[in-house]
């Protein structure tokens, strides 16, 4: 029997012959989990990392008499979402069941919307990194609960297939998600699977922004099932498509786009068609492999759910919500990168390193901009990698903008900054308390710095002579030689004036 | 007369993972269409600006506030489960996926 591996090993054709024969149309299912303190049904406490089915009660583990109610703040955040992704909010809006036997679900159905979603028709527009701007339409946005989670245990790989049994952890059962279902993206070309990165990564900030979820996708707070099917140029027909289910980084959605386009262009080409169905994407061998095929499975007799009540979201409601949106993502980003006058390059690197809200704390607390970045992007999240922390744990916006302000004043150097910060870290007070129980300031005083100048230039007899017959250049010795003897606590630059103007005057 | 046959019952029960005897699919088929016979019925009379209904109680927005309340213990949530392994449910090897 032919092992896993080599089953899942596709014919590619090459993306950009693929891209010559076939046009890709995709769309994206997209679930947010929300970070409300309980579940969607029951008032278990929504959390990760607790022990094995210790958030658990009648309603989430599907046990008679358990009685689901609707949890408020999960619905505020559902319409919040909404309308942060353009949606029309429904005026009438229920649950339905969702039937199925699989055992992370232990009440056989899924509670989930169906004819009345909570939010419909919305769009948002993404930039790619050529500029392209992509506006995804978004068909709908609904609530459901999530399902628990199983580990399969026994059998050679540790993988599904040769499982002897698995083990179900109802935590995260009933947990409350978003799923946003796109309608069919056309167009997208070259830039499919970037488009769908470019995507996720959207709905993720404003997720984050919006602080309906945490947003961490190692942690499955955002998860994404990406459809894929191709047609031969000039044709107006869709082709089959594939949804890859499983895809839970920004860089897997890239890679399985990709993957998928290439798999089915080598199928077609061949003279084969694509079977409809659930694909899944792995992550350590970067393929897809075939999952059940979409046929009766999917007949899950949907029905509206009796043990909820419809719900008709007040239109007075709906704009308190919308007054409490922030400011979306992608135009706080713009606005800020103006507002500092940072390059793309300087831009980016503060973005990526996640330290934007850091940045701009700190520029708040009345440090310059480049001043803050350059002490977030280097000195600090320098010693938070080596920490293994996040950036922002280490220091406060206040205590940075402080020591720069230090540094600003002239009385500590670049150098002596970093030895402060050290101490800010090791929780040593504020910088300024830090400067004093260390003695780090730089030492402004001059009759110090000239004793000490004094002493180095007569110490060095020919590099006096040099300066005096005007070779400037030799007061570095002289200058090194001073910095040392204070300890570095000097302003190098006044040190050079005070050794030109001494060379002159000392007998 | 009703449209449902024996096939649609047959299928019905193996999604719902209900074992049914060709007696019970007959009884069934019948039932289930004499049911689907009253339902067309209603919908005669029905007009046009009667709204669906999925619901019959007058009442929307019913909801709880987010504030956790105590769960049951692991040992009460396991307490009904055929087979456990340490903390967790324990359940047969899955086979139809992947």
């Amino acid at each position: 029997m032919p092992s896993a591996e080599m089953k899942n090993r596709a014919e590619l054709m090459d993306f950009d012959k693929a891209l010559e024969l076939f046009e890709p149309v995709l769309g994206f299912e997209v679930h947010v989990e929300l970070n409300t303190k309980t579940k969607m049904f029951c008032g278990c406490a929504n959390e990760f990392g607790s022990g094995a089915n210790t958030n658990t009660c009648p309603t989430c583990l599907g046990l008679p008499g358990g009685l689901p109610q609707v949890n408020k703040k999960a619905i505020e955040s559902s319409i919040r979402l909404g309308l942060a992704l353009g949606c029309e909010i429904a005026e009438h809006s229920r649950f339905a069941r969702k039937n199925y036997f699989y055992p992370d679900t232990a009440k056989n159905f899924q509670t989930s919307q169906y004819d009345d979603p909570i939010c419909h028709d919305g769009s948002i527009t993404i930039e790619l990194e050529s500029g392209r701007l992509v506006t995804v339409e978004i068909e709908r946005a609904h609530m459901e609960d999530d399902a628990g989670k199983l580990t399969h245990m026994g059998g050679a790989t540790g993988r599904i297939q040769g499982a002897d049994y698995s083990l179900v952890d109802y935590n995260r059962g009933g947990v409350p998600l978003v799923e946003i279902v796109t309608q069919m993206i056309e167009g997208a070309e070259h830039d499919a699977p970037e488009i769908g990165r470019t995507y996720v990564a959207a709905i993720r900030e404003i997720a984050k922004a919006l602080g309906v979820s945490n947003a961490r996708m190692e942690e499955g707070n955002v998860r994404c099932d990406a459809n894929v099917s191709l047609r031969p140029r000039g044709s107006n027909v869709l082709g089959t498509r594939t949804e890859t289910k499983n895809v839970n980084s920004l860089r897997s959605v890239e890679r399985a786009v990709r993957y998928e386009i290439q798999r089915q262009a080598a199928v077609l080409a061949g003279g084969g068609t694509i079977t409809q169905e659930t694909r899944h994407w792995h992550e350590d061998t970067g393929v897809t492999s075939a999952g059940r095929p979409k046929s009766d499975a999917d007949d899950y007799r949907y029905f509206p759910e009796p043990d909820l009540l419809p719900m008709a979201p007040s239109r007075e409601w709906v704009e308190e919500l919308r007054l409490t949106l922030p400011e979306p993502p992608a135009a706080r980003r713009k606005r800020l990168q103006a507002a500092w006058g940072f390059a793309n390059l300087e831009f980016q690197d503060v973005v990526n390193s996640d330290l934007l809200d850091a940045v701009e704390a700190t520029v708040a607390a009345g440090a310059s901009a480049q001043a803050a970045r350059k002490w977030w992007t280097g000195e600090i999240a320098r010693l938070a990698n080596a920490a293994g922390v996040a950036a922002d744990s280490l220091v406060t916006p206040a205590q940075l903008a402080a020591l720069i302000e230090l540094v600003e004043a002239g009385t500590l150097t670049d150098r002596l900054a970093r030895q402060v910060l050290e101490g800010v870290i090791a929780g040593e007070g504020t910088p300024a308390e830090v400067v004093d129980s260390r003695g780090l300031a730089v030492v402004s005083d001059d009759g110090a710095l000239i004793a000490a100048i004094d002493a180095a230039l007569l110490g060095q007899p020919d590099v006096l002579a040099k300066i005096r017959g005007g070779k400037q250049r030799a007061a570095g010795a002289v200058i090194g030689a001073v910095m040392k003897a204070m300890r570095g606590q000097a302003d190098a630059a006044r040190v050079r004036e005070l050794v030109l103007e001494r060379a002159q005057a000392i007998e | 007369m009703s449209e449902i046959t024996a096939e649609q019952v047959a299928h019905l029960a193996y999604l719902a993972r209900i074992d049914l005897s060709p007696l019970e699919i007959t009884s069934l088929t019948r039932d289930l269409g004499q049911i689907v016979d009253s339902i067309a019925k209603v919908s005669e009379v029905a007009t046009a600006d009667t709204p669906a209904t999925s619901h019959p109680m007058p009442l929307t927005n019913v909801f709880r506030d987010d504030v956790v309340v105590p769960s049951l213990t692991v040992e009460q949530a396991l307490s009904g489960a055929p087979d456990r392994a340490g903390d967790k449910f324990r359940v047969p090897a899955i086979l139809d996926e992947e």
